[in-house]
């Protein structure tokens, strides 16, 4: 089974039906296979902020959500984590490409790779990190724990995890 | 006429739907006027009423109306887009156009000037723009609940803020007694 298929399938698995995206080269697969499904919607962002709201309000609308996005949007994203995601206790399964880790090529995604992990422990959110591909056996509990607990939560995936970036 | 005028016209309007309603004074203005366990009062997050208000009626079949300012579109402008593309017809989203940034001592904003937010939204690609004056947004929203329509309202009307206390009700209750709602 493919990477991306195993992760659609943990997320349709854990009720997940309501998904928002800004696309990263290596997330591809995923919002690939997301629209192939009927089980769950994709409903594309323009911002990654833009997506949160739209994840409180499916939440609140009785349908688990979930955002997937680069890491860079940890910049953005950081006033609306700690205002509405996480101050009216919401769930929020965050998939993350990690840019700037090992195997990158493009130099400047370093720069916010570097500040990743550090905001992420600032802003107290469970945080984890898939390097290898079986790293993902541990998405089913992750998500899991995230509707338990009602706090959002980062599943960073380095380009290691998905293979290598083009020819890296 | 300024929003709290027309807040106070529309709120046997809005008293059966289910309400997202944008920060700050829009939010303390609406409590003070009728508070109900259907309204979702944003006590931060600058512009995402609208996300939210689609994510609610994307998410079930019940009636949202999302209560945004210009000021609060343009800070989120990315929005009009989504809605476009991704139409609810339980949905319809309420902009209050004073030309103005009310919360924050009432700078003026590019909507007052040469920016026309009804354009901005029919060129995103939204079907149904209706802009009217401050004395018609009751009328208009009926006939847009009635409608079955995703429909956006762009309500023109003077720079202004009525004086009510800040909400302090805990933002969990709010989010809890408004999901209760929507389940009812």
């Amino acid at each position: 089974m493919s990477i991306d298929k195993r992760i659609v399938d943990d997320f349709v698995a854990n009720g997940v039906e309501f998904v928002t995206t800004v696309p990263c080269k290596q997330l591809a697969g995923v919002i690939e296979e997301l629209d192939q499904r009927d089980d769950v919607f994709h409903i594309p962002s323009n911002k990654e902020d833009e997506g949160m709201g739209l994840c409180a309000g499916a939440f609140m609308g009785g349908k688990r959500p979930a955002i997937i996005m680069q890491n860079t949007a940890i910049g953005v994203t950081i006033n609306t984590l700690a205002t509405l995601i996480q101050y009216y206790r919401m769930p929020l399964p965050m998939l993350i490409s990690y840019r700037g880790e090992l195997r990158e090529p493009v130099a400047c995604q370093v720069e916010m790779a570097v500040h990743t992990k550090a905001l992420l422990a600032q802003m107290n959110i469970p945080t984890y990190h898939f390097h290898w591909q079986k790293d993902v056996e541990e998405l089913d509990n992750i998500l899991k724990y995230t509707f338990m607990c009602n706090k959002p939560v980062a599943i960073l995936t380095d380009a290691n995890f998905w293979g290598g970036y083009g020819d890296q | 006429m300024i929003r709290s005028e027309i807040l106070k016209e529309i709120a046997p309007i809005l008293r059966d739907q289910l309400v997202v309603c944008n920060i700050g004074i829009p939010s303390q203005e609406l409590h003070a006027i009728d508070d109900q366990p259907t309204n979702f009062y944003m006590l931060g997050t600058m512009g995402l009423a609208s996300s939210i208000g689609l994510g609610v009626a994307l998410a079930q079949d019940k009636k949202v109306i999302s209560i945004d300012g210009d000021g609060s579109v343009l800070t989120n402008l990315g929005t009009l887009p989504t809605i476009a593309n991704n139409v609810a017809d339980n949905f319809i989203l309420l902009i209050v156009d004073n030309g103005s940034y009310g919360s924050t001592g009432d700078q003026p904003t590019y909507a007052g000037m040469k920016t026309d937010l009804a354009k901005v939204a029919a060129a995103c690609g939204c079907e149904n723009v209706v802009e009217c004056q401050a004395e018609d947004t009751g009328k208009v929203l009926q006939a847009a609940i009635d409608s079955d329509k995703m429909t956006i309202i762009v309500c023109k009307c003077e720079s202004g803020n009525a004086k009510n206390p800040v909400i302090t009700m805990d933002p969990v209750i709010i989010r809890d007694r408004f999901m209760k709602s929507v389940q009812a």
